[in-house]
C-alpha cells in the first residue's frame, strides 16, 4: 500500500520480488543496487542464512526521481523462496504495490515454479489482494544455462494473462532493469489512476 | 484496493512532529521515529540524522511483523511493545493504534521506565490522530497525487541514461 505524504511531497511504493528458492531474487537486487547512482540508493539490507540463501527479506530503497515536483520512491524486497519460511512470505507481503515473479527457466525447477506462483496467490488472497488485480510482471530468469525450458512453454504455464514478461540472466543484468521499469510503471499508472 | 492507503498532509504531520518532540524531550530519548507497519518513515524526532532512518523503518518493521506473526501462532493478540536493552543505546517500540509503529532509542541518560510511561500519553495523543487520518482517507474519494497529467513520457524518463537513477 503506497503512502501518499503531500507535506513531503512523497510518495512511497513496495515492489516484492517473488518466486522459488535459488531462481535469483536476490541477484536481480544485487544488479540493481550496483548499477544506481549512490545518491539515488539506500543499504541494501539481506537477512540471510549463512549460505546466501535469503532467510526472511532483503530490502532495497530506491528514489527514481520526481515526476511533476513529487519524490517516487521504492521499496524492493524479496521473500524467502525456501518452501518452508511461507510464513515469512506472508508477512513480507503485507502492504504490497506491484509484484515480479522471478521463475527459474531450468526444466528441473518446473514444478517449483507452479508450485511457487500458487503460493504468491493464496497468500495474497489471504489478505484480500488478487494477483490478477495488481500490478505485476514475470521474470523468465536464468536463460543463459543448459536444459532451459523455452519462453512459450513457460508463459503458457506461468503467465496465462499475459502480462508484461522478460527473459533475464540476472547476474549479467540482462533484463533486470526492463523488469522494475516495467513494474514501476504499472504501480505508477495505478496511483494515477487514484488507486 | 482493501486497505486504504496512508496518506498524510501537513496539518497532521505537524501535530505529529509535535507530539515526537515533546516526547524526545519528556523522556529524555536521544530518537524518536514514527514507522509505518510496512517500513516506511512518517515521521522523526532527535538525533534522527545521524542515523540511517530508511533501513531502521525497515528493519524495525520487519520485527514487528514476525513478532505479530508470532503472536498469531501462540493465540496471543498482539504484542503491544517490545523492549531490547543494549550496553549503550535501548530501543523500545510500541504499536500506535494497528497501521503504526512508534520507535524510541535511548541512552543512559533516562530510564526504561520513565520512556514507558512517556510514551504512553503520546501513544494515545498518536492514536487519535493517525484513526483521524484513516477516516479521512476512508471517506475523501481517492485522489492522484499526480493531478492527472503524467504521461507515459513522465515515468519513461526516471529511467533514462541521464535520470536520477543512472545518470
Ligand atoms: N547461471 C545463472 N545463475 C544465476 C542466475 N540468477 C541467479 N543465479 C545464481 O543462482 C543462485 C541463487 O540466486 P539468489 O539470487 O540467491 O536466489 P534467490 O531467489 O534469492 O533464492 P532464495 O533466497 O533461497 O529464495 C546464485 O548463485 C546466483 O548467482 C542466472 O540468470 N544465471
Ligand atoms: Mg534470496
Amino acid at each position: 500500500m503506497s503512502f501518499i505524504n503531500y507535506s513531503s511531497r512523497e510518495i512511497n511504493c513496495k515492489l516484492v520480488y517473488y518466486g522459488p528458492g535459488l531462481c535469483g531474487k536476490t541477484t536481480n537486487l544485487q544488479y540493481i543496487y550496483n548499477k544506481t547512482r549512490p545518491e539515488a540508493k539506500g543499504k541494501m539490507i539481506s537477512l540471510a542464512t549463512e549460505t546466501e540463501r535469503t532467510l526472511f527479506f532483503d530490502f532495497l530503497p530506491l528514489s527514481l526521481g520526481e515526476i511533476r515536483g513529487f519524490k517516487t520512491r521504492f521499496h524492493l524486497y524479496t521473500v524467502p523462496g525456501q518452501v518452508f519460511y511461507d510464513a515469512s512470505r506472508k508477512l513480507i507481503l503485507k502492504g504490497v504495490d506491484g509484484v515480479c515473479f522471478v521463475a527459474d527457466s531450468q526444466m528441473a525447477r518446473w514444478d517449483a515454479n507452479i508450485e511457487s506462483l500458487d503460493n504468491l496467490r493464496i497468500n495474497l488472497q489471504e489478505q484480500g489482494y488478487e494477483l490478477d488485480k495488481l500490478p505485476y510482471v514475470v521474470q523468465y530468469n536464468k536463460r543463459d544455462l543448459p536444459d532451459v525450458s523455452t519462453v512459450d512453454e513457460l508463459r503458457a504455464e506461468l503467465n496465462p494473462t499475459g502480462v508484461p514478461d522478460f527473459e533475464a540472466v540476472a547476474p549479467e543484468g540482462t533484463g533486470v532493469f526492463d523488469t522494475l521499469k516495467a513494474l514501476a510503471k504499472q504501480v505508477l499508472a495505478e496511483l494515477r489512476k487514484g488507486a | 484496493m482493501l486497505n486504504p492507503q496512508l496518506v498524510m498532509y501537513d496539518e497532521e504531520l505537524k501535530q505529529i512532529q509535535a507530539i515526537a518532540e515533546k516526547l524526545q524531550q519528556d523522556s529524555r530519548a536521544q530518537t524518536i521515529l514514527l514507522v509505518d507497519k510496512n517500513g516506511q518513515l512518517i515521521a522523526a524526532a532527535g538525533g534522527a540524522d545521524q542515523l540511517d532512518t530508511t533501513s531502521l523503518s525497515s528493519l524495525v518493521a520487519g520485527n514487528v511483523a514476525a513478532t505479530g506473526g508470532i503472536a498469531q501462532l501462540i493465540k496471543e493478540e498482539e504484542f503491544t511493545g517490545q523492549f531490547h536493552e543494549g550496553k549503550g543505546i535501548s530501543i523500545h517500540m510500541s504499536l500506535v493504534g494497528r497501521r503504526v509503529i512508534l520507535v524510541v532509542l535511548f541512552d543512559k541518560s533516562t530510564t526504561h521506565g520513565l520512556v514507558r510511561l512517556r510514551v504512553k500519553k503520546a501513544n494515545q495523543e498518536l492514536t487519535k490522530i493517525f484513526d483521524d487520518l484513516a477516516a479521512k482517507a476512508a471517506s475523501t474519494p481517492a485522489l492522484d497525487p499526480f493531478g492527472g497529467d503524467i504521461t507515459d513520457d513522465d515515468i519513461d524518463n526516471l529511467f533514462n541514461d541521464d535520470s536520477d537513477l543512472f545518470g
